[in-house]
């Protein structure tokens, strides 16, 4: 039981912080709060790409004669740019959503969604 | 003709960044610029549709890189079909933008034109990639235009949009978490190559996890009931020419990503045999029908009464994908064609009517009928078509998919579709009697109201004009075009 925990402890971390990510979204009444708790999850899925490239042994994907052709001697790249190009889609989100903020803000003077929602009922 | 299936999205971007531009010089070549581009993405994406039908599926490789290693775009008979209403949809509807925007939002015209480009690119380029990743990239350029084009709204738009990023942006990680997992397992992110590597581990757990994560993923994206809840503030908040734009295909490329990757990355052995989860999804579509359409009884704004029945409609999309049948795949593919003409139709009406009354609420539209005789055909038109009388194309649809869940012998999902008609049919009367009834409590600023300009009354009509049209042909469209696809997908 021990072991498989601490052989897969990056999973058990990555599952938590995708967890608190997801409780930030949905359990939080602050519009700001719901945009931290979505970016935690997203950095735990950027994470879990970055720890599936790994393996123990390897090392930078850079060609060595040293090490040889053999891709198990490698990190696997792949995955790094993968999220190289998620970060870049993470940074548009968050910025369109903190211009969504203020306009918000703007409007009703609250990023409380309970009171935004009373307030919009009443304008 | 080997470039077809990266010219469609190329085309499209090319014109969105060009728009800005033009529209710093002149506000009037930037909607020249949109239809340009829309106009020969769409020209791009029907000769598409003709060469894969009449040859072979295009194959095109990015940067020259052999085909598992490079991302590839592909435009196979179901691509070029989706791709050519999406395109389609999006130039008529860029030819009613103007207008409407001017009279909306007219600060924001350019931005407006720019962002509705970038939207159809990331469609069409979420349709015709044949790279997991890829899709995920296009999926994100999609989202985050209509998240903008949304937030350009009245002053509750900018929370529905919020709401609609953060449920999106999470639809978004799930799928690229699910993406993740098929990636560790095969990998590989080229489909045709993941198609290949995936029977060998089917029982795998990781396997499983990626089905179920990019299933709810698609689901949020499509506003599948019960993950629905972004949508009917975002349609009903929006400009009323981006409800003209994003309600009629935006949904329907979501629905289009989960039969391809159920069907052509998965493949139905493994629906059949190892996770039956298209079945959960055909389940939810079932509840997801009903709830829709009882809540569009229940509205008075017309635009929210609009989206409600978009929930409703495109849980018949999640319904014949989740029956497992040949011909519940045509109905539902049939369906994406077909409401995206009629909720085109529905909204542009809606706006129209806005733009000169300046009304949406339902029972403020008594008499509208005679001040606006051809808007309100038009609507009658698209309204008779949703409930499912014959001559419109809304009947086909809905008939093949009856048909297939009679030959599952389903009878929950034959129920659901019948009782869905008669609930159509009562909130779209509700309409229709308000429009064309008693008007003596006509208020004085209504005679004012005439049909639109020509440039808002012609999509209208074409569209009303193409639903009549969609019924009659329909009988070739489903043997040349569908029947094909579906029989293809189910032949093992």
């Amino acid at each position: 039981m021990l072991s498989v925990l601490v052989s897969n402890y990056t999973y058990l971390l990555t599952s938590l912080l995708l967890v608190i990510g997801l409780y930030g979204m949905i359990g939080k009444r602050n519009l700001a709060k719901k945009l931290i708790g979505l970016t935690i999850f997203q950095t735990a899925i950027f994470l879990f790409y970055i720890q599936g490239a790994t393996h123990p042994g390897a090392t930078v994907p850079v060609w060595d004669p040293r090490w040889g052709s053999s891709a198990a001697q490698y990190i696997n790249p792949l995955p790094h740019v993968l999220i190289l190009t998620a970060i870049v889609v993470s940074v548009a989100i968050m910025g369109v959503a903190l211009a969504l903020l203020i306009a918000i803000y703007r409007c009703y003077g609250t990023l409380d969604e309970a009171v935004l929602l009373e307030r919009m009922r009443h304008s | 003709m080997n470039h077809l299936p990266i010219l469609i999205p190329a085309a499209l971007l090319f014109a969105a960044f060009l728009i800005p531009l033009a529209g710093l010089w002149r506000k009037n070549l930037a909607s020249a610029v949109a239809l340009t581009g829309s106009g020969l993405a769409a020209a791009c994406s029907m000769t598409g549709l003709w060469v894969v039908l009449s040859e072979a599926k295009l194959r095109y490789r990015l940067g020259g890189w052999p085909q598992p290693i490079g991302i590839e775009y592909v435009l196979d008979p179901l691509a070029a079909f989706v791709v050519t209403v999406v395109t389609f949809l999006g130039f008529l509807s860029l030819i009613y933008f103007r207008l409407s925007i001017q009279h909306e939002v007219p600060d924001r015209f350019v931005t407006a034109h720019a962002l509705a480009l970038l939207l159809l690119a990331g469609l069409s380029g979420m349709i015709v990639t044949g790279d997991l990743f890829n899709l995920f990239v296009f999926l994100e350029i999609a989202s985050l235009s209509a998240y903008a084009l949304v937030a350009i709204g009245d002053q509750r738009a900018p929370v529905a949009a919020f709401r609609y990023l953060i449920l999106g942006s999470l639809g978004g990680s799930f799928y690229v978490l699910g993406v993740g997992f098929l990636y560790f397992a095969t990998g590989s992110l080229n489909m045709a190559d993941v198609a290949q590597r995936l029977p060998a581990i089917y029982d795998s757990r990781a396997v499983a996890a990626a089905a179920t994560l990019i299933a709810v993923a698609m689901a949020l994206k499509m506003g599948l009931f019960p993950l629905h809840l972004w949508l009917p503030d975002a349609y009903s908040y929006a400009p009323s020419a981006v409800g003209g734009l994003i309600p009629p295909v935006m949904t329907k490329v979501a629905g289009y990503v989960l039969i391809r990757i159920f069907l052509d990355v998965f493949q139905p052995p493994y629906l059949k045999n190892h996770l039956p989860i298209i079945s959960i999804i055909a389940w939810l579509a079932c509840a997801g029908i009903i709830f829709g359409s009882i809540m569009a009884i229940a509205q008075n704004d017309l635009r929210r009464m609009l989206a409600y029945s978009s929930v409703s409609q495109i849980a018949y999309v999640g319904l014949g994908l989740g029956m497992a049948h040949p011909l519940g795949l045509v109905g539902a593919l049939l369906h994406i064609l077909n409401h995206a003409f009629m909720k085109g139709c529905l909204f542009f009406v809606a706006g129209a009517i806005r733009y000169r009354t300046g009304w949406v609420e339902i029972s403020r539209l008594k008499g509208l009928g005679r001040k606006m005789p051809w808007t309100l055909a038009a609507f009658t038109v698209a309204a008779l078509s949703m409930i499912g009388v014959p001559p419109a194309a809304g009947f086909f649809s809905k008939w093949y998919l009856l048909i297939g869940a009679i030959e599952i012998g389903n009878g929950w999902f034959v129920a659901a579709i019948l009782l869905s008609s008669l609930l159509n049919a009562a909130y779209f009367f509700r309409v229709l009697e308000n429009v064309y009834g008693d008007a003596s409590s006509n208020e004085k600023e209504k005679s004012q109201a005439v049909d639109p300009p020509l440039s808002m009354l012609a999509p209208i009509l074409i569209l009303a004009g193409g639903i009549l049209a969609l019924g009659l042909l329909n009988f070739v469209i489903v043997a040349q075009v569908l029947m094909p696809i579906a029989e293809n997908f189910y032949r093992g």
